[in-house]
């Protein structure tokens, strides 16, 4: 019973929410180019649901494409600095300037050289959620119980038995939150880099959406992209936060 | 089996864990390493594993040689399991790692299991076992490669005085079936007593040897309460008090 209220409880919510904003709208006489109700928001996400479906493909493209990269970096990151002190010691200062650098900043740059848009984007969005996979994954295979090491060496086993039959294993649950961390730092980068791109003239992406939107002051329009926005970031968390869940408890399991 | 012949040991930070130690293992004896938290222990049995080296002293291995690969048997304090593998699987793993395949590797794994008394819970996860069970797992992980050289750190001390009690039977059992050599630390006089026929007694650290007991306590179900056993646990308790700074 409460559980099922529990679950039931932020629709709810939102629903209540939904009604109050219209009826506010309503009252207030306030024009839909300054706030728009959600009855006009749902007009307009009917109306241009071509393009903005389009878009969101477009930026979720760049989002799936960053997080694989992502993955395959991070991943070769921390098993690299795990397995060579001195490899850790070059690169993890530079790692850590690649992440603290405001995408923003650089995205022009990396547009600019890299020269082919998708691509560029795809760059940009893993600039900015790379370091929360191998941060997280550079943890879990240092927290390797060393005594499992030393079980390792004294049967003789090889560096490449301790990385793919203990070490990586140990990282996995390590793995999976930064993986979770990083889908949505994707879509944020994914979605800075198209706004980037777009005031030079690309258009691409559920950012270009707004852009476009806002320049003809089509502000329910603008809403209907802002929202179809917050729907994939909250639907790329849910996602992998049950990969996380499903992979565990079939890895643990009893 | 092996002798010990004036082995010190310095870590790097500058911390002296042992000095001096000299001592003679003969092969099929339960020798118990018995001393105070930080005396060098662990330390000595790494050194036995080869997992680390001394920093003075060596240890000759008789014509025998060096055991190889997976010829010692090694008990942690903890189990020290992997937690996505089930029973058999981790006993299984020395196996593995050697590439003993699955078809002779697993009817050694249930013949260990079944040794430490776990038949039919060859695939339980470690999370749905007992710390005992698991001890036990972790003891079948030791044995399934059949090493004439056991070493144990402390495998028994996180466990329930009941548990504690049956696993050491079940120990002394074995090293009476098997002849292997044990070694075995621990920190607790009255298993020290119990278990072993050769007790090695340090000092605080730096760990050296302060005195080797042989006793010969009687077999079987009246060995907790023999006297003998009473009078070798005042003996040790004396020597302590000897030996640990007021
Ligand atoms: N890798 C290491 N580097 C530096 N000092 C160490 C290291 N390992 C152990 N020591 C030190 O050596 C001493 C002996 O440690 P050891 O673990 O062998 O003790 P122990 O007798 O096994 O103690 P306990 O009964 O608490 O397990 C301790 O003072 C410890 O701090
Ligand atoms: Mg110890």
């Amino acid at each position: 019973m409460s559980r099922n209220v529990e679950r039931v409880a932020p629709f709810a919510f939102g629903l209540i929410a939904l009604v109050l904003w219209q009826g506010a709208v309503w009252v207030t006489h306030t024009p839909s180019y300054v706030v728009p109700g959600p009855v006009d928001i749902a007009r307009a996400f009917w109306e241009a649901q071509g393009a903005l479906g389009a878009g969101l493909l477009s930026t979720l493209a760049v989002t799936g494409a960053a997080l694989l990269s992502s993955t395959v970096l991070g991943v070769f990151l921390a098993v690299a600095m795990a397995a060579s002190p001195l490899f850790r010691s070059a690169v993890q200062p530079w790692a850590v300037v690649v992440q603290v650098t405001p995408v923003v900043a650089i995205a022009p740059l990396i547009i600019i050289w890299v020269g082919q848009p998708f691509l560029a984007l795809v760059v940009c969005a893993v600039v900015v959620s790379f370091f929360a996979i191998l941060s997280n994954t550079a943890a879990g295979l240092a927290a390797t119980p060393p005594e499992l090491m030393d079980l390792f060496r004294l049967n003789g086993a090889t560096r490449w038995q301790v990385l793919f039959q203990l070490s990586l294993p140990y990282a996995l649950p390590y793995f999976l939150t930064g993986l979770r961390l990083a889908g949505t730092l994707a879509l944020v980068g994914a979605v800075v880099a198209e706004f980037v791109a777009g005031s030079g003239g690309f258009a691409s992406g559920l950012a270009w959406e707004i852009i476009e939107a806002s320049y003809r002051l089509q502000i329910p329009r603008m809403f209907a992209a802002l929202l179809l926005l917050g729907a994939a970031g909250v639907g790329i968390y849910a996602l992998l936060g049950t990969l996380e869940r499903v992979v565990l408890a079939w890895r643990n399991g009893a | 089996m092996f002798t010990l012949s004036g082995i010190g040991k310095q870590f790097g930070n500058g911390t002296k864990a042992l000095e001096g130690i000299n001592a003679e293992i003969a092969p099929g004896s339960f020798v118990a390493l018995l001393g105070p938290s930080g005396c060098g222990k662990s330390t000595l049995l790494r050194l036995l594993a080869g997992l680390d080296t001394p920093s003075r002293g060596e240890i000759s291995w008789g014509h025998a040689g060096r055991p190889a690969a997976g010829e010692i048997g090694y008990v942690f304090q903890d189990p020290t399991l992997l937690p996505w593998a089930d029973a058999a699987e981790n006993v299984y793993l020395p196996l593995r790692l050697r590439g003993v395949s699955r078809a002779e590797g697993m009817p050694r794994v249930m013949a260990a299991l079944a040794q430490v008394g776990l038949d039919g819970f060859e695939h339980a996860k470690p999370k749905a076992l007992s710390g005992g069970m698991r001890m036990r797992v972790s003891i079948a992980r030791a044995l399934v490669s059949e090493p004439a050289l056991l070493l144990m750190d402390e495998p028994f001390g996180a466990l329930d005085e009941f548990t504690r009690h049956k696993l050491q039977d079940d120990l002394l059992g074995l090293w009476r079936r098997t002849g292997k050599t044990v070694v075995f630390v621990t920190h607790s006089i009255y298993e020290a007593a119990y278990l072993a026929n050769r007790i090695m007694i340090m000092t605080p650290r730096p760990g050296r040897i302060a005195t080797i007991l042989t006793p010969e306590l009687p077999e079987g179900a009246g060995r907790r309460n023999s006297a003998a056993y009473h009078r070798l646990v005042a003996e040790i308790t004396g020597d302590f008090q000897r030996i640990m700074p007021a």
